[in-house]
Formats: structure tokens, C-alpha cells, sequence
């Protein structure tokens, strides 16, 4: 493999811009700058609209984290580029029709992270359910020969759970949780003709979460589902009712749900993702029904290391003139 | 004489309870409505307790509170004991067996529950939920950007010692999340397709994730020891939800201090509620107050039993999860 190869002269490398960085460069920063001649915009003392004026004129490709925002405006001074690859499966921060009116193709990480999202909300919902950190917590500060017994937990099997979006993650979450004994429903923006018919589609948001014991957020964040998951639906899931959401923060509308957690309106939740992350509500941290992640759904070794594969897999090809290996599908786009 | 035979007679029947006092008397207020309760723990005693008991032919021992010989000495009209553990170490079944004592359990009530809590502890290891969570109330996430890689669950191998009603349960709902299944077991479990292994050393040496969820008895006591450890390796992870006592614990927390397995999840050690402290300040170890069958569904379940169990012993009718006496 030429993964290290020091010989290679880096001005013939085909040349990346990276925007972020994100998470998966700091793993793979040695092997990305073997293969590319790689722009870090991080590194200038530039603002980035001079940088790209100054450095990226003829930038062809770019590799984008999550955590940065490819705006009209940003796109505007990348006149060369043709190809963005994402390092994500979601893409609201990238502007998809700026893309197409520019002419700029996207690649994407597809459902790379959907097995190891789907495992973590599953983890997420049974440590809020059998309260397994906070009882981490209880032995871990010596408190259990002090003060006994610790309070009881709700059992998974046999609640009734809500998939809000039946996509890759939605999917794969299903699956998990009809092991445990769960009863899937479903809400999507379409019928699924491919899922088992024993998953039972609600035709609205608001039946889903008054038919469900759990609801688990698997969408991606568009327009229509920004702040999809409002009082209203939280009322309708009811005291005992528990939300998941590992996809992105904005699909809930975040002071609500504090304000319904704090008064006991519905009964708990597990967040890996937050409407302003890093930042987050104060309040979540008093609640100990609650379980909180750094947006850490998608970090595995294994993940990463098959993220690499995919991202150098899409720059080869498109640098060689051949298809993407998984471009962002056509319905995708706006 | 005869007025107390008379009023003996009339009384509800007796039920012994045989706890320890850190373990409370469920559905109290009902049993005492029903029966005659002889509660060793009442405080103050109840002075009838001493003449009463000697007649009491049923016992509800209450948590895994050991009933031995000796038990069935103070108590000699004892016929059976509705016990509310899935685990039956703490009854000397010998006692039972010479003097025809019949004995039932918590049967599958809790088999789910301690199942899904299995598979729980499993991803709050490999994938560090709990640590995540101190992360972000510690308040590290604005400025530590990014947090720890964790390790995938789905293609893990996982062996399971002890394929019984708990272990089968555990088997299938890591099977939906892409996992391997082998096992160990005293027998191989006939119609089932999961590999096989002899030994747990054997068991351990092709597994990532070791599950002991099996019985604590004579043959399986430290059955998880040093050399099972090793085979285990430096990246598996073991969790137990059986009892404390089948894992050797000094090496276990040995091990897990200088890195030679990857990692923990225990629901059961073999001094409780004491854990030894090397174990808190571990990221990679999950603890937990024995609490992977506490949920408020099993524990309506195990009270339904133990009230269905006592009524049919007083109706000679037949009782539910009782063990057969080999």
C-alpha cells in the first residue's frame, strides 16, 4: 500500500481542500497527506474568505466534516470545485442547491455509521430505562452498602417503540429492538414497501408518539423536520414516554423538551446530539433521567477506519474519472 | 387448651418469612391480609413466633437468603418453600432432598429483564456511555472537542457460559445486532445452532464478549479464573450478571487494572454491596447494584407468582416453577 511514501513528490499529488477538519482527519492526518496535497484552512491566520481566494483558485475537491458549513457564500470562492465529500451521512450544513446550480457533485458516508448509531441508541435507551450509568455512578461513589437498593428500572420488552424516519438508522434500530420483544411503528415520508409487515406505519408525527412508550429520532434534518418533535408530540408520548435522538439536535425542539423533562411530563431521554453542540442546555445536567452524549454515535475504530477506506475510495475515483463509489442519491436533493 | 386450639384452627395459615433484614417483604400488606405472616425481622418480635412457627408448613424466603439443615430443624412442619431468586445456590438442597421438602423459584421472571440489562452493560462498555456521560456533565465537551473512540458491537464474537433461560435470551437479542454466538454449557443444547464449546477456556479464546450468566454451584464456582482470562485477551471484555462468586475476583480485578482484558460489566460480586475499590476509578468497567432483574414489570410478575404459589400450596393445587428434585 502507498499509504506511506515518502518519495512522492506532494506537488504531484492531486490536491483536497479540507473543511472542519473533522474528527476522521485527526486519525488519518499521515495518510490523507501521503495521498493529497492537502489545504488545511484551519492552520492559516486567514479569515477563510481570503484563504480561498488566495489558495484554493483551482481546488477541485473538497472533504467536509460535519462540524463545518459549506454555505452559497463559501462555495462561491471555491470557482474550480467540483466534488465535495462528506464525511457524514447527514448533509444540512452543506448547501445542496447551491451544489447542483454550481454543478458540484456530493459524496457522502451512506449508511457506514448505521449499525453503529442504531447500537448506540439502543445503548442510550436501556441506560436511561435501567438506569445503568447513574447506577455506574451509585457503586462507583460507595454508596451502595451505604445506602441500599438502588430504585427500580422499566422494562424494554414489550413497550412500544416509535421510529420517527424508517431510513438506514431507523431500519437498523428497528431490527435491534423487535429482538428485545418491542412492537415497531413507524413514521416516515413514505410507506416502505421493503420493511416486514409487522412494523406498523402512523400516518402523523403526533399518532406515532401517542402510540408509542419510546420514540426514537432516526431522520434526517430537513426543513420539515426541524423542531418536528415539539411539545405537543412530547405531551402526546406522555409521563412514561422516553426519547432517543442520535441524528441531529434540531429535529427536537430542545427548550421544550427541557421544560417537559424538568416537570415530569415525559420520563426521560438519551441525547447525543444537541441543537447548538457543543453547547447544551444547563438543565439537562440536573436531571438524572436524562443521558447525555458528545455526539459520539458514530465513533468506533472500526467505523473510522472503514469512513477512510470510503473517502479515499470517492477522491480516487473521481480523480481517475470514474463513478463515486456512494454519492448522495438523487432524491436526496432539493 | 381448647379455646386456643379453636382459635388456631380458625386462623389464616402460616407463612413463615425467612429473610435477611436488607431484603424487604414484598407484597407485605397482601400477605398479611391472607395469612398468618411469622416474620423473623419484625421488630418488635412477635411473641407467637417461637409456637406458631413450629406448625407453619409453608416458607416465602424472601432474596438469597440462604435455608438450610438448620432452618428446617427450628421449623420441623416445613413442606415447601416458595423461593423469589432465579438462583438457587443459597439452598442447601441436600436438606431439601432428605427431608422431602419441595422448592420453587422465580422461574423466567426475571430472564428478559436480566437479558436486555445484559446487552446494556455490553454496549455501555465497548461503546463508553457511562464515561460519555460524566464527559458532558463534567462539562469537558466545549472545550475537548472530541471524545474517545469506542469499539463496535455488531461482528464481536460473543460466548456465553450458560445457555439456560437467561443466556438463550442474551443469545438472540445480540444476534440482531450482527453478532457471533457460541457458547458453553454443561451439555450441548440440542436444536440449537450455535457453536459449541467443551471448555470456557476454549469458549473464551474465540470470544470478544464473555457473558456469564450461568448457575453458581459446586462445579462452576471461580469457573472464570486467570487462564480463562488470558485466553480472553487484552481486547475482550466479560460481563456477569449470574452471581459474583463464579468469577474469581481478585484476578478479575487484576487483570482489568493492568489492561489484560479490555473491559467490564458487573451486575454481581462475591462480597456484596462491597466492590473493590480498584474498579471505580476504571473507564473501561461498568458496575452495577445487582440490579439487572429490578424492573417494575418483574417485580409485579414475581409478586403474581409468589401470591399464585402460596394460594395453590394451601388448595393442594399444582405450583408454577417449581424445581425438580434430582
Amino acid at each position: 500500500m502507498a499509504d506511506n511514501n515518502p518519495a512522492a513528490d506532494v506537488q504531484q499529488l492531486p490536491e483536497i481542500i479540507v473543511f472542519g477538519p473533522p474528527t476522521i482527519f485527526g486519525h488519518y492526518e499521515k495518510e490523507f497527506n501521503s495521498r493529497f496535497r492537502v489545504l488545511k484552512p484551519w492552520e492559516s491566520p486567514l479569515p477563510l474568505s481570503q484563504f480561498l481566494e488566495a489558495q484554493a483558485h483551482n481546488t477541485r475537491a473538497a472533504l467536509c466534516g460535519a462540524t463545518a458549513s459549506l454555505t452559497a457564500a463559501v462555495l462561491c470562492s471555491l470557482p474550480s470545485l467540483r466534488l465535495i465529500v462528506a464525511t457524514s451521512a447527514g448533509l444540512d450544513h452543506i448547501d445542496l442547491i447551491e451544489c447542483r446550480r454550481q454543478g458540484i457533485v456530493v459524496a457522502y458516508a451512506a449508511s457506514l455509521f448505521s449499525a453503529d448509531v442504531a447500537d448506540f441508541a439502543v445503548g442510550l435507551l436501556l441506560d436511561v430505562l435501567r438506569k445503568i450509568s447513574a447506577g455506574n455512578r451509585f457503586v462507583k461513589n460507595g454508596l451502595w452498602p451505604v445506602r441500599g437498593d438502588y430504585p427500580l428500572g422499566v422494562k424494554l420488552g414489550g413497550k412500544r417503540v416509535g421510529i420517527v424516519g424508517l431510513g438506514s438508522i431507523g431500519f437498523e434500530v428497528a431490527k435491534r429492538l423487535e429482538a428485545f420483544g418491542c412492537e415497531i411503528s413507524y413514521h416516515s415520508r413514505e410507506k416502505k414497501s421493503c420493511v416486514l409487515a409487522w412494523f406498523h406505519i402512523q400516518m402523523s408525527i403526533h399518532e406515532l408518539a401517542a402510540k408509542s412508550d419510546i420514540l426514537a429520532i432516526c431522520c434526517a434534518l430537513t426543513e420539515q423536520t426541524h423542531h418536528m418533535i415539539n411539545r405537543d408530540v412530547m405531551l402526546a408520548l406522555g409521563k412514561e414516554g422516553v426519547i432517543v435522538n442520535i441524528v441531529r439536535g434540531g429535529v427536537i425542539e430542545e427548550k421544550a423538551l427541557v421544560t417537559c423533562l424538568q416537570r415530569a411530563e415525559i420520563g426521560g431521554s438519551g441525547l447525543d446530539v444537541f441543537e447548538h453542540e457543543p453547547r447544551l442546555p444547563k438543565e439537562l445536567l440536573q436531571l438524572d433521567n436524562v443521558v447525555l452524549s458528545p455526539h459520539a454515535a458514530v465513533l468506533t475504530q472500526e467505523s473510522m477506519e472503514d469512513l477512510y477506506h470510503l473517502l479515499v475510495a470517492n477522491f480516487q475515483a473521481f480523480f481517475s474519472n470514474k463513478p463515486l463509489i456512494s454519492p448522495v442519491p438523487h432524491h436526496y436533493l432539493p | 387448651m381448647e379455646a386456643a386450639g379453636n382459635e388456631y384452627r380458625e386462623m389464616p395459615p402460616l407463612l413463615i418469612v425467612h429473610r435477611l433484614p436488607r431484603f424487604k417483604l414484598p407484597v407485605a400488606a397482601v400477605l398479611r391480609s391472607k395469612y398468618t405472616v411469622l416474620d423473623q425481622c419484625d421488630d418488635p418480635p412477635n411473641p407467637s413466633f417461637s409456637a406458631f412457627s413450629k406448625s407453619a408448613r409453608l416458607m416465602l424466603c424472601v432474596g438469597p437468603t440462604a435455608v438450610t439443615s438448620d432452618d428446617f430443624d427450628r421449623y420441623p412442619a416445613v413442606e415447601c418453600v416458595i423461593g423469589s431468586s432465579a438462583g438457587i445456590n443459597h439452598f442447601d438442597l441436600a436438606a431439601f432432598r432428605r427431608r422431602g421438602i419441595r422448592l420453587t423459584t422465580a422461574g423466567d421472571v426475571f430472564s428478559d429483564d436480566v437479558a436486555d440489562y445484559t446487552i446494556g452493560l455490553t454496549i455501555d462498555v465497548l461503546r463508553r456511555i457511562s464515561p460519555a456521560n460524566r464527559f458532558v456533565r463534567a462539562g469537558y465537551w466545549p472545550e475537548q472537542k472530541e471524545y474517545t473512540l469506542g469499539s463496535k458491537v455488531g461482528g464481536k464474537r460473543v460466548g456465553i457460559v450458560g445457555l439456560g433461560s437467561i443466556g438463550s435470551r442474551v443469545a438472540k437479542r445480540f444476534e440482531a445486532f450482527g453478532c457471533s454466538i457460541a457458547y458453553n454449557s454443561r451439555k450441548v443444547k440440542p436444536n440449537v445452532s450455535y457453536t459449541y464449546y467443551a471448555s470456557v477456556a476454549d469458549l473464551a479464546s474465540n470470544t470478544d464478549i464473555l457473558i456469564v450468566c450461568c448457575a453458581l454451584t459446586n462445579e462452576t464456582y471461580h469457573v472464570i479464573a486467570k487462564d480463562v482470562m488470558k485466553k480472553l485477551g487484552k481486547k475482550g471484555i466479560i460481563i456477569n450478571v449470574g452471581r459474583g462468586a463464579l468469577i474469581d475476583e481478585d484476578e478479575l480485578v487484576g487483570s482489568l487494572v493492568i489492561g489484560e482484558i479490555g473491559g467490564a460489566g458487573l451486575d454481581v460480586f462475591e462480597h456484596e454491596p462491597h466492590v473493590p475499590k480498584e474498579l471505580w476509578t476504571l473507564d473501561n468497567v461498568v458496575l452495577s447494584a445487582h440490579k439487572s432483574f429490578l424492573t417494575l414489570e418483574s417485580m409485579a410478575a414475581l409478586e403474581e407468582l409468589i401470591l399464585s404459589n402460596i394460594e395453590a400450596f394451601f388448595s393442594n393445587k399444582l405450583l408454577r416453577a417449581e424445581l425438580e428434585m434430582v
